[in-house]
């Protein structure tokens, strides 16, 4: 049996900056300032979208909302790495990664919504937004199928002879669930174009990554599957762009699949109706506060003099702007026309719905109220 | 009696059972220290410790198949799904191996396991989420569908289910969990057996059949039938498999006129089963064809406006009564 040598990079954690701010000069690849202000401008953009729709949510405007609070720069470096042509499988924690890669805001927020501009016709839940504009698929509520389908879409690609990439992502949770099982074999044998990314944010609901395996590290578990393996600190953007968008251009170029554990912390509720005060302390989530993403960065740009207070000022103010003006074309839509429950169940529209479509509409609509 | 909600009446049932009988054992996500996404095994934990009540990782095929080993060789698990949809990444376990393990070794190994959980739908939460998965278990030879409405029946369907020595699909309503109801003192430990149909409402014009969660919606529009002179008979058969057939044929023998009511799809299942049992063994009693009121057969909207118009809600079971009435 080999043994694997301490610092390897699944057992070790991969990253560039401190949680002063500063980076660590051997590794710092001094991006582009565009770039670095991009990352920094859309993970704050997410933050500002999470607070105002979670706000939405204890307002009862919306029914359920997931936010991202303390994750966000897995999903900007991911969306910052890939090319049009890629495809995204999220998992709960990863719907942002579709405005990152230039997805209309308005029309994300009326996913959320289900409301009339929804081009989902009002059937997904909030943090579930897909489209075809850019290839982002949504998760289908359960734990786990997206993985294998992240593979099954670079082996579609492998196939095509195309250089499309596919990025499939998780929680740790998921890590549990035989299709990641599955995921991880296929693609250590077949090889595809793929990056599977888990965003260890440390809990599932109230179960902490410890109860969910005994594996020192979800990262080595890349060994057993024949497959690359990095861990990264997944609250430092520039490891995480350093360390997804190598795995993405190694894939790209007949490299090979790479799986990236990505450490994190969920720094709010698991979604709207959870409160994990009761499972988890204080001293725990002010640690993490501490290594806050965004305020990590911003150290680093403010150090490096590219964002300045006016430069933060006006960041906030788009930001705003953006978002004020895509509720303002959303918020107040009504449902999707009833008729459209009907449609798509098949690619068209079966006698036996067309029968119960036309009984329906002959009806008064029901009233909105649940027993 | 005093008044209990579902969700007690099923805790009651599970605290009972595991003080009686050391080899029951609860396991499923988040059931101890979180004491369960939906706090149905609220304080289970502090009362039989983390050996009894085991927190799961999230892989339902692996701790559904661990019960299976369990209960093979002398336990009586209880597995609890966060949600019956979440069953279904675990179908192998349930109808490959609970279901037949004890058909396919000839009566060697039995595998006296309950799997439950909240069932059909729960307030926005899209399709993939919102199952009745009453058709898809009920077509299983070997497993019984047990669907309680009331806390009392909760508790009572319950402790037989984890008396007995097959199988039990236990469904809960998730929209029922706080529902309040009568249940008998905990000392008179009363079971309630299967295949027992519960007449919720003595009426002669007319037999709706309903089960679950539809079951307020339709005693509901019971009442407003009522005040028109017009008195239903409401039958919750309770256990879909095994199924009372004889109280359902005896009403609709006495009444002529018969709805099944149901949350799940309209293609088949037990609402059609029933269906198809009337009309084989009460056709000349019957004075109208039997008619069923049912969710729309298109996957769950999350959009509050259109969510209403998919599950099946008083304003459709009163326009089948109203058909099997000839009342236009
Ligand atoms: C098959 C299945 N089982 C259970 C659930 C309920 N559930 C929703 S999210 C969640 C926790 C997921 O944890 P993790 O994968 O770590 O992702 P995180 O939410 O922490 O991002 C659970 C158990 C589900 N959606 N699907």
């Amino acid at each position: 049996m080999r043994t694997l040598p301490p610092d390897d990079p699944t057992l070790t954690l991969f990253s560039i900056l401190r949680e002063d701010g500063t980076a660590d000069p051997q590794q710092d690849a001094f991006l582009p300032r565009e770039t670095l202000l991009a990352m920094y401008a859309q993970m704050l953009r997410i933050r500002r979208i999470d607070e105002r729709m979670l706000g939405k949510q204890r307002q009862g405007k919306v029914g359920f909302y997931g936010t991202i609070t303390g994750q966000e720069a897995t999903p900007v470096a991911t969306g910052l790495s890939l090319s049009p042509e890629d495809w995204v499988f999220p998992a709960l924690r990863e719907a942002a990664v579709m405005l990152v890669r230039g997805f209309p805001l308005s029309t994300w927020l009326a996913q959320v919504y289900g409301n009339e501009a929804d081009i989902l016709k009002g059937r997904q839940m909030p943090s579930h937004q897909s489209g075809r504009a850019v290839n982002q698929v949504a998760w289908s509520s359960c734990i786990g199928p997206q993985i294998p389908q992240a593979v099954g879409a670079a082996m579609a690609a492998k196939a095509r002879g195309d250089r499309s990439v596919s990025v499939g992502f998780m929680g740790d949770g998921a890590t549990s669930q035989p299709d990641f099982h599955a995921a991880m074999t296929m693609a250590g044998i077949h090889r595809p174009p793929v990056v599977l990314i888990c965003q260890n944010n440390h809990w599932s609901i109230s179960v902490p990554t410890e109860k969910q395996t005994a594996s020192a590290t979800l990262a080595v578990k890349a060994h057993a599957y024949g497959l690359r393996g990095v861990r990264v600190d997944g609250n430092d953007v520039l490891a995480v762009h350093h360390v997804v968008k190598e795995a993405v251009d190694r894939a790209r170029d007949g490299g090979g699949p790479t799986f990236i554990e990505s450490l994190t912390y969920r720094m709010g509720p698991h979604s709207s109706s959870d409160d994990p005060t009761r499972y988890r302390s204080q001293e725990e989530v002010e640690t993490w506060a501490k290594r806050d993403p965004i305020a990590r960065l911003e150290r680093y740009l403010r150090t490096a003099e590219i964002l300045d207070d006016a430069t933060l000022e006006g960041l906030e103010a788009g930001i705003r702007a953006e978002l004020d003006a895509a509720l303002a074309e959303v918020e107040e839509l009504g449902p999707p026309a009833r008729a459209t429950v009907f449609e798509d169940v098949f690619a068209a529209l079966p006698p036996h719905l067309q029968r119960q479509q036309a009984q329906f509409l002959a009806m008064p609509p029901a009233q909105l109220a649940h027993h | 009696m005093r008044e209990i909600t579902y969700r007690d009446a099923l805790k009651e049932a599970m605290a009972e059972e595991m003080e009686r009988d050391p080899r029951v054992f609860v396991m499923g996500e988040e059931v101890g220290y979180y004491q369960g996404a939906y706090k149905v095994t609220r304080g289970l934990l502090e009362q039989f410790g983390p050996e009894r009540v085991i927190d799961a990782p999230i892989a339902e095929a692996g701790f559904a198949g661990v019960g299976v080993g369990a209960a093979m060789t002398g336990l009586r698990p209880v597995i609890e799904f966060m949600t019956w949809n979440f069953s279904l990444v675990a179908f192998d376990q349930i109808v490959n191996n609970a279901a037949k393990m004890y058909q396919m070794s000839a009566g060697q190994f039995s595998v006296p396991i309950v799997f439950r959980g909240p069932n059909a739908s729960a307030r926005q939460v899209g399709s993939q989420h919102s199952h009745a998965v009453e058709p898809f278990y009920c077509n299983v030879p070997g497993l019984h569908v047990v669907y309680p409405s009331t806390p009392r029946d909760a508790k009572g369907l319950l402790k037989t289910a984890i008396r007995g020595s097959n199988p039990v699909v236990f469904l809960e309503g998730e929209t029922l969990y706080g529902a309040k109801g009568l249940v008998p003192e905990v000392a008179e430990d009363e079971t309630i057996p299967f295949g027992k149909a519960r007449i919720a409402r003595e009426g002669k014009d007319a037999t709706v059949v309903v089960w679950g969660r539809p079951t307020p919606a339709v005693l509901e529009v019971a009442e407003k039938f009522a005040r028109e002179g017009i008195e239903l008979e409401v039958i919750d058969p309770r256990t879909l498999r095994p199924l009372d057939t004889d109280s359902i044929v005896a009403s609709v023998k006495k009444t002529h006129r018969c709805v099944v009511v149901h949350e799940h799809w309209p293609f088949g299942g037990p609402g059609a089963e029933i269906v198809d049992r009337v009309q084989r063994e009460a056709f000349d009693h019957l004075d109208a064809p039997v008619l069923r009121a049912t969710n729309l057969d298109v996957p769950m909207p999350y959009a509050a406006g259109l969510e209403t118009q998919v599950i099946v809600g008083a304003d459709r079971i009163e326009a089948a009564i109203r058909k099997v009435l000839y009342l236009g």
